[in-house]
Parts: structure tokens; C-alpha cells; sequence
């Protein structure tokens, strides 16, 4: 059984983690695109964002003062019990949240979005976000918060066969067009995407692609590495660096996942997790022990499984 | 292109109209003084509302910075504020002439400026300019330039998010200059240059079968 305390807890210092540690997988592949920035603007604004993720560690302050819109990722190994069930882990993360939210202290950035009322803790109806999956073994569960910023850089389109390779190609450009500009997107940017499943699906598997990937890692689809890498190229030839600067530094990676769709549709979604890419993630076992690290490492190959044992016809079953 | 460092420039937050006409978009700056945050909920409640300032402006401050700190205020009105952000500023501009006036506002501060028709409407006659935050996401650094939080207003009703905090700076920034004393837009600028290698990706492709409404198909076209 793995203790409320220590998922409180646990959580509490993830929460700090993400807002304070750029990943070590990001910040690798912004030093190196620094070293390749021929513009000088961009170089500027490249070089002073490195410059913040020291000062961040440094003093333990917050990189980036939107501390974006804390959510919690749950993966329980398929033997994992935890104190108080699923109604305890939940109650727990919220109070995470609002604790960490006032100490570190982040943005209260959750508000209804009708009266606009504010609890000053990040916590609200639905906020924020749990999600689950599980594995087929272990007695661990992992926790993953993720914080990205909630205005910009996100878009769906409902695309069809006959679009095609190059229409999400073309979908693709115009959000770094639409999000790019002015540096809306807060890029360079880990750019997620979705294709297939049904909209929310959509969103939902481009979400994670940009959020619970690393940078570097690729499908193990070699047809969809290969999008993930053309698309990739693709978006740093625009000409369009940092704030939407001349340069040439808008994707730090591209993933991409995908989901079984209507037979008729090519559903796509795009994500841009920004400059504070802000994920960390601990594993709690029953004994008590913690592990942090900051890769997800949510897509599984059961995460991707891509169909069940089933036999087509009654006289297979009896035979 | 050749690596060039930018201008570096301290700037007072309450700038004369020469330190203002003299800088060049592009320029770094970094800020001394006072500056307070106030976005919509501000806006909302003094233009919309006619509700007083709560603090005297712009004899305290001529600084307005779009921004939400990340902040916290303990129950003993202790304040802790440790990163702070800007947030984007075009969703404010229906506001601004009029906060102009009610405040005597010369600098805003935000994420990603304006258009050079707000300049030109709102920032010139009034004489004022925009600098704009770095990265974005500079957070620390920036907190690294408040030396103390003087006062904060409105955080009971407002929420923290929107209330009106009043916060002593030194070495603040860095900005960049994105308007100048014309109503010229840096990020116009650097759009245009963009726009042929922009356009150059999308050779090859085709408009999506499913078209939407409002769309433009000018990638040159802001859609702020």
C-alpha cells in the first residue's frame, strides 16, 4: 500500500521541480540550437533564456512567473494499492497543488471562467486535470505534473484522407504561422502532435505527445518517426526564430501519436510546450522509496497496443 | 546574418520625452524605479466601472506591466513573490487610450506588443511606448530586479492574478524596445522579414478540403 503522506509529499516537491528545473533533455537541446542561432536578435533572446534557467535553479525561484496550469499524470502498476483509494490519491494531489501553489509560490492562474473567482491556489472545479493509465506489472504508481501554459500554441482541424501528408503539413505551418509571430507560442517550442482518434481524443494524444515525451525520442513507428522528423525540419526552415524573430529556431522536437479514427477522417491537434517546458515525474513504491526523474516515460508499448486477443468467427472460439 | 549584440540601456520608470524618443527598437533595457501590474480586471474596474485609483498615478509609477506575478500573500499580509511574467498585451488595447489618460502612463510592459495601428492611435498621441519582455519566460531574472513588493491592491476582491501590485525595481529586464516614439512595431518588422521564407514552406501544399469560416489565407496576416 502506498500512503497518502507520501504522495502528498512526493507531489509537493514534483510541483517544485517543474516550476523551478528546466528538463535536462530540453535545456541540451536549446544550448545546442543557441550554438547553431545565426540571427542576432534571436541569439539574444536565446542566450538570455539560458541565462534564466540558471538564475531559476540558482535561487529556486520559479523559471517563468506564468507558472502555467499545474495537471497531474497517474500511472499505477497493475499490483499498486494506495491508501484510500482513488478518492484518497485525488484529495491528496488537489492539496498538492494549493499547498504548493501558495509556498513556492506559483501564478494562482485557475479562475471560473464565467465570475472569474480566483482561490488563489490553483484548485477549481476540474482543476487540476488528473489523468490515469496503467501497466500490466509493479506495485509502483508514477507521478507526473506537467504545467504548460494555457493560452497559446493549441489548435484542432478535422482533415480527411484526401488532405492527406500534405495537409498536415500545411495545418502544421499555419499554427506555427497563427502562434509563431510575436512568439505567442513561447517557442522554441516541443511541438506535440495528435492524429486520429475522435477530437477530444485528438487533443488529448497531442497534449501528451508534447508534455509526456522527451526531446530526442521518437515513435517507434518508423513511418511516424519519419513525419516526426520531416515536420521537424520543416518548422525551422520557416525563417521564424524566437518571439518571431528572423532566425531559425522554432522546434525543438516534434512528436507525434496517434489514434484509430473514424474511417472517414484524419483528425489532427497541435501543441506547443513552451521555453519553460515544465514536466517532472517520481515513482512511489510501497516500501516507502521515491525516484524522481523528468522523463514521463508514459508511452508504453502497452500504452500503444494496438489490438486484443480475438478471433473474428464463433467456430475459431470452439475450434 | 552576422551575430549582433543588442543596445544595452538603463531606463528610469519614469522616463523623460527625450530618454523615450531617443531609443530604437531593438534596443535593451533595463528598468529602475517603481512599476505596478494592471490588466483587465484593473482596466475593467476603474474605466468600465469608474472606480477611483487605488494608487496615485503616475506620481508612484508611469510603468504598467501586463502581468500576473507569482505571488503569494501569507496571513500575516507577509508578501512572497518570486518569478514574474508578462502576459500578453493585444487583448488589453480596447482599454488603453483611456488608461493613458487615467494614469499618465509612458512605458508598457508586456508579452508580445501591440499593432503599429495601436501605437500610432493610442501610444503616440499619449507618449508612450512598449517594451516587451524576453523569450518569453524570464521570469526569474525579472525577479531577481524586484527589490520589494510596496503595495498591493484589490488582491481581496480581484484575486492575486488580477490585483494591482506596486513593486520596487532595480536592474529589471531585460526588456526590448518593440515600439518606438513613432508607433514604429518592432515585431512588424522582424513579420515581414519572415514572410518570403514563410511562404516558401508552404509550396507544395494544398488548402485543407474542409474549409472554416473567417479563415485567411494570407500568411502574412496577423490574427491578433
Amino acid at each position: 500500500m502506498i500512503s497518502l503522506d507520501l504522495i502528498e509529499s512526493t507531489a509537493n516537491e514534483l510541483m517544485r521541480k517543474a516550476a523551478v528545473e528546466i528538463p535536462r533533455d530540453y535545456l541540451t537541446a536549446l544550448q545546442q540550437i543557441t550554438t547553431e542561432e545565426e540571427a542576432g536578435l534571436s541569439c539574444f533572446v536565446l542566450e538570455t533564456m539560458l541565462e534564466n534557467y540558471e538564475a531559476a535553479e540558482t535561487d529556486g525561484r520559479p523559471m517563468c512567473g506564468d507558472t502555467g496550469c499545474p495537471r497531474w499524470y497517474v500511472k499505477f502498476g497493475n499490483e499498486s494499492r494506495v491508501e484510500g483509494g482513488g478518492v484518497g490519491l485525488e484529495t491528496s494531489l488537489r492539496r498538492a497543488t494549493a499547498d504548493a501553489t501558495h509556498n513556492i509560490p506559483l501564478r494562482p492562474n485557475r479562475v471560473h471562467p464565467l465570475s472569474r473567482a480566483d482561490h488563489n491556489n490553483n484548485v477549481g472545479i476540474g482543476a487540476p486535470e488528473i489523468e490515469y493509465g496503467f501497466e500490466p506489472e509493479g506495485e509502483w504508481i508514477d507521478l507526473t505534473t506537467v504545467h504548460k501554459g494555457g493560452l497559446f500554441g493549441t489548435d484542432y482541424r478535422m482533415l480527411f484522407p484526401s488532405d492527406g501528408i500534405s495537409g498536415i503539413r500545411r495545418f502544421f505551418l499555419d499554427s506555427l504561422a497563427a502562434f509563431g509571430k510575436r512568439g505567442l507560442a513561447c517557442q522554441p517550442a516541443i511541438i506535440g502532435i495528435g492524429l486520429g482518434g475522435s477530437k477530444d481524443a485528438c487533443m488529448v494524444l497531442g497534449k501528451r505527445a508534447a508534455c509526456l515525451r522527451t526531446v530526442g525520442d521518437r515513435n517507434p513507428d518508423p513511418k511516424i518517426a519519419e513525419l516526426e522528423d520531416e515536420l521537424k525540419e520543416l518548422g525551422n526552415s520557416i525563417g521564424m526564430g524566437p518571439m518571431g524573430f528572423v532566425g531559425k529556431s522554432m522546434v525543438v522536437d516534434c512528436n507525434i501519436e496517434v489514434g484509430y479514427c473514424h474511417t472517414g477522417g484524419m483528425q489532427m491537434s497541435i501543441h506547443a510546450f513552451c521555453l519553460s517546458s515544465r514536466r517532472a515525474t517520481a515513482r512511489l513504491y510501497p516500501d516507502g522509496r521515491v525516484e524522481y526523474r523528468t522523463d514521463p516515460q508514459w508511452f508504453t508499448p502497452y500504452q500503444r497496443r494496438e489490438t486484443v486477443e480475438w478471433l473474428s468467427s464463433p467456430q475459431e472460439k470452439s475450434a | 546574418m552576422a551575430k549582433q549584440s543588442p543596445r544595452k540601456i538603463r531606463l528610469s520608470t519614469q522616463p523623460s520625452e527625450d530618454e523615450l524618443r531617443a531609443l530604437q527598437l531593438g534596443d535593451v533595457v533595463y528598468l529602475h524605479g517603481s512599476v505596478y501590474t494592471a490588466r483587465e480586471g484593473a482596466y475593467i474596474r476603474t474605466i468600465e466601472e469608474g472606480q477611483p485609483l487605488p494608487l496615485n498615478l503616475p506620481a508612484e509609477s508611469a510603468a504598467n506591466f501586463h502581468c500576473s506575478p507569482a505571488a503569494s500573500i501569507n496571513d500575516d499580509g507577509s508578501i512572497n513573490m518570486g518569478a514574474v511574467t508578462a502576459t500578453a498585451s493585444f487583448r488589453f488595447s480596447k482599454w488603453l487610450d483611456q488608461w493613458f489618460k487615467l494614469s499618465g502612463a509612458k512605458l508598457i510592459l508586456g508579452k508580445g506588443g501591440m499593432t503599429s495601428n495601436d501605437y500610432r492611435r493610442d501610444f503616440v498621441p499619449n507618449g508612450a511606448i512598449y517594451l516587451t519582455t524576453v523569450g518569453y519566460g524570464t521570469g526569474a531574472l525579472l525577479g531577481r530586479g524586484v527589490k520589494q513588493v510596496r503595495d498591493v491592491f484589490w488582491a481581496d476582491d480581484l484575486g492575486l492574478a488580477q490585483a494591482i501590485w506596486l513593486i520596487d525595481v532595480e536592474e529589471f529586464g531585460p526588456f526590448i524596445v518593440e515600439s518606438d516614439f513613432e508607433g514604429n512595431s518592432l515585431f512588424e518588422r522582424e513579420n515581414a522579414r519572415v514572410a518570403e521564407s514563410l511562404m516558401r514552406a508552404y509550396e507544395g501544399t494544398k488548402p485543407a478540403v474542409l474549409k472554416r469560416f473567417g479563415e485567411t489565407d494570407d500568411r502574412t496576416d496577423e490574427l491578433i
